[in-house]
């Protein structure tokens, strides 16, 4: 268990991690908290020749306020943050709610936000987190060969980040900068429940959900996005869809739920069977849309 | 003695653990002599196989690689390693002894069995080099199922045998069949009850130093048995005993495995002398799942016959335990399922017959527990299911059927692990269950439950008995030294692990010869310093290594009045020992320092009386006849969640009957520490294996220990019935917290969904949250 050789090398800007990255031909990673990455290296899964630590490219630990009400959190923002950050807890409560869940406080103080979402773990929390908010995230890489320009810079939701476990859309030169929420609504609530072995263990499974009640009591949007219910972190859409337009009385979230279980794609291991996780999809999903019901009734004007 | 402060009872702090929190003790990996080179294995990804080849030229070649051996270059040394723990003598036994090479030859058995060792400049490159090493296995059917293995044609994991069976062992005790006939209920069932791994923080580890020129091999080694180690490295390196100091330092927890001995063991110092330079070997966690010994599975067919009042009138258990690829251990583990089944019971009659297996999994051998665990879970379901069939109370079939104090010496008539017959010492177990029943608050919990179903929440309480066979022989040794500057010496063979030896043995001194036990350095796990001894296993190192330290203090105490005596002028019966001096009673000016008397009793100069033993030091031994039984009773209150199969332990408590306690709190952390264990064992540890044998779990990531969130805090009370077989009358408490915890856990379980679920039951270790689903599952189509 200790790790093959590699080159190591810490930028302290970003432009200079995008051409180590470059330069480094596919055989490059970025090095963010090390939670996941180091375990890797030291198991010799997949071993790369050069690292690109990025803990000193502070251009990319922020969070910030967006004009629209939301929020903007660079890549290198800590996992803890969304715990005790109050600008997070005013303007994405979810994520402060679900932030104690995801491993322990150590390894939130050192794992990213950028992190976990490249890892693209199914049983992670945060990508499924940020996908029911309807996050946009930014993605850079250094300019190849004709390209004009140091920097190319694209947008993506989070859904489509996702394409596989452990496998996601991110080009082995790009790095994720940061994720953009949009603000919390009129009439909007959410909620987040988990179910793992251990406190701070990878759930077995998860659920968070976000709804917004109008005037008239009807569900005017809905997502609900599953955790370790599928190969990839994903949203559970025939399930909000049926909600939509719809009071959202207990028969009515007892049905989403229902729809939620049929619909995911769990895998077994030694932690569940998959009708144990199907069977807990629908009992997480119904008890977090009644919670974020209440939630949402109290945000309505 | 009206004289002597009494240590012996008090809660005195750990006095190595100032050493240990601030990081001033040390581990066999804190020594690196220089120029030390380290070791990496090549091990077995298959579990079995054919080798076909393996090619060390490529990792050879590599840069910083010192040297690589496979088992061809190891010549005489490879031979297979002994069997450390012969089978007691049973009547009609079958046991074929199996043990490993110290590097796999033609056959692998297990995942994880060595195939090369690799010598270089650092872990790193060792590594480097273990993946440029080119092996050519040849698959072979592995036998993974034990309920399986010994049908007709499965594969053979030693072919020679013709069959998977290690050993098979019949004990019987007046006649089941006939009680069975005279029976008015008998409940049968079927039980899997399945364990793990040891987990210890310290991973193995060892460092062997050769001195050409003093003709010396010194080694570091994390063992719980230095001194048979140092007979075992001496007599197969041909060194004289002498010539070999085994050190254990500090040990990160053993729990057993660490007792064993191992190929790498003998690896290290071997090759440390053929290149002249150290060597070490740290095992890492991914390692340890396979390297090192674990417990498994055993199946149980098991029958409980009674009278309709839930009189016991007999037992009948056949049970298959799973050994792993080799059986250097002996029989211990199997024959502590048999014996501990009994429990603190009245047995007239009992039929037990086990077989054990060989499967292509690694080594079973005792962990804390030591098998124990699974007869106390057998007899414990079985009269649950009792109790529910015959409509009686848990608590009073319990009662009922427990040996009362005038039965005691109490007989079992069948051979325990020691090879001495079962025979319970002492108990008094009525109290104890009675005392457990009041703390948990057996009697007012229908209310209980009630006020908590009205909040939504189903609680469940679950209540057990257990006895455990406890300090058993041969012997150890104490050597108690009084030295000139008024402290005092005491050395062990015996070894430590974490236990607090440091302060316990030191109280039983410090008591005896009149100091304050920080004044008592204890000196363990070096076999320059003490070397008679066995090891620190079967709960047994306060017992026998207690007794031991009695009887040389004792001694000592004799030696330091006899020298007072003459120094003062006064009779030894006018003494007293107090604070470090020999004092007149009564006219406690008249004193002198037990330094001072050191000093006196090794005059450097001038004459001595003949037949005069220099210094006031004592040596004596402690071996008693036969083992002490320790019992207990657990009891608990769990909240589960029927939607999630999720369960939290509310309130936990133990009372616990250990004989004389030397030290309450060092008592609570033994059961603290087991009952942790025991919680890993009932819900959250298991490992687990594919079709092909392969281990799926070798990480922490999925091999799931229970941590301080998980484990409640204990409440303790101690029952003191002294053992009638050694002097202090203590009996053993290492193993005591884990055992009868998954049997309790279970009860409680069942019994907080017993309106949810009113067929569910378990009878399958380890539970987890997905088995408990899926037994829902199936109770509710069932109902
Ligand atoms: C004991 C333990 C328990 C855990 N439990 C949980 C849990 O319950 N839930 C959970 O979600 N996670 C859990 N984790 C994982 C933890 O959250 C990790 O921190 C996280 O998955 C990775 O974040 P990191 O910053 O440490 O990334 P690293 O380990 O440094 O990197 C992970 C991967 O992402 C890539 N990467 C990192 N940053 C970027 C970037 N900005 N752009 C592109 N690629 C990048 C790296 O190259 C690497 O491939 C646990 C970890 C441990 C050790």
């Amino acid at each position: 268990m200790k790790p093959a050789r590699f080159d190591y090398v810490a930028p302290t800007n970003l432009d200079d991690a995008l051409s180590a990255l470059a330069a480094g031909g596919g055989e490059a990673r970025a090095l963010a908290g090390g939670q996941s990455l180091v375990p890797m290296l030291n198991f010799r899964l997949g071993g790369p020749a050069t690292l690109v630590d990025l803990n000193a490219v502070d251009e990319l630990a922020f969070v910030e306020p967006t004009e629209e009400g939301g929020l903007r959190l660079g890549a290198m923002a800590r996992q803890q943050t969304l715990e005790h950050d109050p600008l997070v807890r005013i303007r994405a409560p979810l994520l402060a709610e679900a932030a104690p869940w995801i491993a322990h406080a150590q390894i939130r103080s050192r794992g990213t936000i950028g992190g976990s979402l490249a890892h693209a773990d199914p049983a992670a929390e945060l990508p499924a987190l940020l996908m029911v908010l309807g996050a946009q995230a930014r993605v850079a890489r250094a300019a190849r060969g004709s390209e004009s320009g140091a920097r190319i810079e694209r947008a993506s939701s989070l859904c489509d980040l996702y394409l596989g476990p452990f496998f996601t859309s991110l080009e082995a030169d790009e790095i994720l900068t940061e994720v953009e929420i949009p603000g919390l609504r009129v009439g909007e609530g959410t909620a987040f429940a988990e179910l793992a072995r251990r406190r701070g263990d990878y759930a077995i499974v998860g659920v968070a959900v976000r709804v917004r009640l109008g005037a008239d009591g009807l569900c005017e949007d809905a997502a609900i996005s599953l955790i370790n219910a599928g190969p990839t972190p994903c949203l559970a859409e025939d399930a909000a869809a049926a909600l939509l337009g719809e009071v959202p009385t207990p028969a009515a979230i007892a049905n989403a739920a229902e729809i939620a279980s049929l619909q995911c794609s769990p895998a077994a291991d030694m932690h569940g069977s998959v009708a144990y996780r199907r069977h807990l999809v629908r009992v997480l999903t119904n008890r977090v849309l009644l919670r974020a019901r209440g939630r949402a009734r109290e945000r309505v004007v | 003695m009206s004289d002597r402060r009494r240590w012996i009872g008090e809660r005195v702090p750990r006095i190595e653990d100032a050493r240990l929190l601030t990081g001033r003790a040390p581990f066999v990996d804190d020594w690196e002599p220089p120029g030390t080179l380290h070791v990496a294995f090549v091990r077995s990804n298959l579990p079995h196989a054919k080798i076909l080849d393996i090619d060390t030229a490529a990792a050879a070649a590599h840069p910083g690689v010192a040297a690589i051996y496979t088992a061809e270059d190891l010549g005489a040394l490879c031979c297979p390693g002994p069997v450390l723990v012969p089978p007691p003598p049973i009547e009609g036994a079958i046991f074929h002894a199996r043990t490993p090479l110290p590097l796999a030859r033609e056959i692998v058995r297990h995942q994880g069995e060595p195939l090369a060792m690799i010598v270089a400049d650092s872990r790193y490159i060792a590594e480097d080099a273990a993946a440029l090493v080119s092996v050519d296995l040849d698959a072979l059917d592995a036998v993974v199922d034990l309920s399986t293995a010994l049908n007709e044609g499965a594969p053979l994991v030693h072919s020679d045998l013709g069959s998977n069976l290690a050993a098979h062992v019949r004990q019987t005790k007046g006649d089941y069949e006939a009680a069975k006939s005279a029976a008015d209920r008998v409940v049968a069932r079927r039980f899997r009850y399945d364990r793990g791994v040891a987990a210890a923080i310290e991973n193995r580890g060892v460092l062997a130093e050769w001195d050409a020129r003093a003709d010396r091999l010194r080694v570091w080694d994390t063992t719980q048995a230095p001194i048979p180690i140092r007979a075992a490295i001496a007599s197969t390196l041909g060194l004289s005993e002498a010539q070999v100091r085994v050190i254990a330092p500090f040990i990160g927890g053993g729990f057993g495995p660490k007792v064993m001995f191992y190929a790498e063991e003998i690896l290290i110092p071997w090759v440390a002398m053929q290149l002249g330079r150290p060597v070490k070997w740290i095992e890492d966690r991914y390692e340890n799942f396979f390297a090192t010994t674990q417990e498994r599975e055993q199946l149980h067919e098991s029958e409980l016959a009674l009278t309709e009042d839930g009189r016991i009138l007999g037992v009948r258990d056949h049970f298959l335990h799973d050994s792993g690829a080799y059986d250097p251990y002996g029989l211990t583990v199997p024959i502590n399922s048999q014996c501990t089944l009994l429990g603190p019971y009245r047995i007239p009659n009992y039929e037990s017959e086990f077989r054990v297996v060989f499967t292509n999994k690694p080594m079973v051998t005792p962990v804390r527990g030591a098998g124990r665990q699974h007869g106390v879970f057998v007899m414990e379901r079985l009269l649950d299911i009792a109790a529910k069939e015959l409509g009686l109370d848990r608590l009073d079939i319990r009662a009922k059927n427990l040996l009362d104090p005038d039965e005691f010496p109490h007989n079992h008539e069948i051979i325990y692990q020691d090879s001495a017959p079962l025979t319970y010492d002492s108990g008094n177990y009525a109290p104890a269950l009675a005392e457990a029943a009041r703390l948990i608050g057996y009697h007012d919990f229908e209310n209980e439950r009630r006020a908590a179903a009205a909040d939504g929440k189903r609680i469940g309480l679950g209540i057990v008995n257990y006895v455990e066979g406890t300090g058993i022989g041969p012997y150890e040794g104490a050597r108690i030294t009084v030295e000139p500057s008024g402290k005092v010496r005491a050395a062990t063979g015996v070894g430590t692990q974490g236990q607090g030896h440091f302060t316990a043995f030191a109280q039983v001194v410090a008591e005896a010869v009149g100091v304050n036990p920080a004044d008592v350095r204890i000196v363990t796990g070096d076999t320059s310093e003490f070397h008679w001894g066995t090891g620190t296993f079967a709960s047994r190192g306060a017992v026998v290594a207690g007794n031991a330290f009695g009887a040389a203090a004792q001694a000592v105490r004799e030696k330091i009045l006899a020298h007072a005596s003459e120094a003062l002028e006064v009779s030894e019966e006018d003494l007293e020992l107090v604070d470090g001096t020999a004092r007149v009673r009564g006219a406690p000016d008249v004193s002198i320092a037990l330094g001072e008397l050191a000093r006196r009793a090794n005059p450097l100069r001038g004459a001595v009386k003949p037949g005069t033993e220099p210094g006031l030091e004592a040596t004596s031994y402690f071996g008693p006849e036969r083992g002490t039984t320790a019992n207990g009773v657990h009891a608990l209150i769990v909240a589960v969640d029927p939607e999630t199969a999720m369960v939290d332990i509310l309130r936990y408590v133990v009372v616990h009957d250990c004989g004389t306690v030397i030290n309450p709190m060092i008592v609570e952390g033994q059961i603290h520490g087991g009952v942790a264990l025991g919680i890993g064992n009932a819900f959250y540890e298991e490992l687990t294996f594919d079709e092909f044998g392969g281990t799926t779990n070798a990480s922490f990531m999925d091999y799931l220990l229970p941590t301080a969130t998980d484990v409640p805090a204990i409440e303790t009370a101690h029952m003191v019935t002294p053992s009638p077989l050694n002097p202090m009358g203590t009996k053993g408490v290492g193993e005591a917290g884990a055992i009868p915890v998954a049997a309790a856990f279970v009860q409680a379980v069942e019994d907080a969904l017993r309106e949810v679920a009113p067929t569910l039951e378990l009878v399958d270790i380890p539970l987890s949250p997905g088995r408990l689903f899926e037994a829902l599952q199936d109770a509710g189509e069932e109902a």
